[in-house]
């Protein structure tokens, strides 16, 4: 078992474990630390893929901004543990049945998928590198990036819109 | 390492945010969980750029750019959706005094 194996078992163990605990804790603040957790286990996959860009880009914008974010709004809320609503007994084993039997349907589709013995490419390839990536960024797809910034500037607009006390 | 791997792991975390979705009633926790549903995506994205860089490299040396530049738009049309849905979560805290996703059905009436 070569060390990227033992690497990427850890870091799905570590992925799941902390996805599941996500859903699980009844503490909303838990909530978003596990899904810190869970965050910082994708990036270091895409490390492993030397995807470094992407990897620095999840930890900055996901884990340092967003989240950051949620953690303002439900400190701001004043939301714990007892303000948590809770679900009827039946609906929730429901949802966790539907989610399972999603899983099992996709797992089984496949299994009988021509791709699936492909290899990926670990630890080596420049693709994910930021000078690969900015200069087809900026030549090839300069349209959608501009088109982006409207997307910004439109959502920055409506968050103070929504958000505005009063109106 | 096979693709295979990483298809599991992608399908295991999308499927725990949609139980999450199902199962929970916290608007901000279906949000967070909306959220684990886009990185399986990012995930499995960036794993299939780097399977389709391993074939084609030879014949380009920039195969399987697309997938991280749409993992990169993907993070980017997170961030605008975030900022808009916690704003909307915000402005319904303030209209009923909870996050109960199950308060929103007097949309009806």
């Amino acid at each position: 078992m070569s060390i990227s194996e033992i690497l990427f078992y850890f870091l799905s163990v570590m992925a799941l474990g902390s996805a599941l605990m996500v859903i699980i804790s009844r503490n909303p603040v838990h909530s978003v630390l596990w899904l810190i957790v869970t965050f910082f286990a994708i990036s270091g996959h895409y490390i492993m893929m030397n995807a470094q860009f992407l990897g620095i880009v999840n930890l900055i914008v996901y884990a340092g901004a967003i989240m950051v974010l949620f953690l303002f709004v439900i400190m701001l809320m004043n939301l714990n543990a007892e303000t948590e609503p809770k679900k009827n007994k039946w609906l929730r084993m429901a949802g966790i049945v539907a989610g399972g039997c999603l899983l099992l349907v996709l797992v089984a589709a496949l299994k009988d998928a021509e791709v699936r013995t492909s290899a990926v490419q670990l630890v080596d390839g420049d693709i994910g590198l930021i000078k690969q990536l900015g200069s087809v960024l900026f030549t090839d797809y300069v349209v959608p990036f501009e088109i982006s910034s409207v997307l910004f500037l439109s959502a920055m607009v409506g968050a103070v819109v929504i958000g505005k006390k009063g109106d | 390492m096979n693709i295979e791997y990483y298809i599991v792991l992608s399908i295991a975390l999308f499927c725990i945010g949609i139980a999450g979705v199902l199962t929970r009633r916290n608007a901000i926790i279906i949000f967070m969980c909306i959220e684990l549903m886009l990185n399986a995506v990012n995930l499995l994205l960036v794993a299939f750029s780097k399977m389709h860089h391993l074939k084609g490299v030879a014949a380009n040396p920039n195969a399987g750019i697309e997938g991280q530049l749409f993992v990169f738009f993907i993070m980017v049309v997170a961030a605008a959706e975030v900022s808009v849905g916690l704003a909307i979560i915000v402005m319904m805290y303030r209209n009923t005094h909870s996050v109960d996703v199950n308060f929103l059905n007097r949309l009806k009436h």
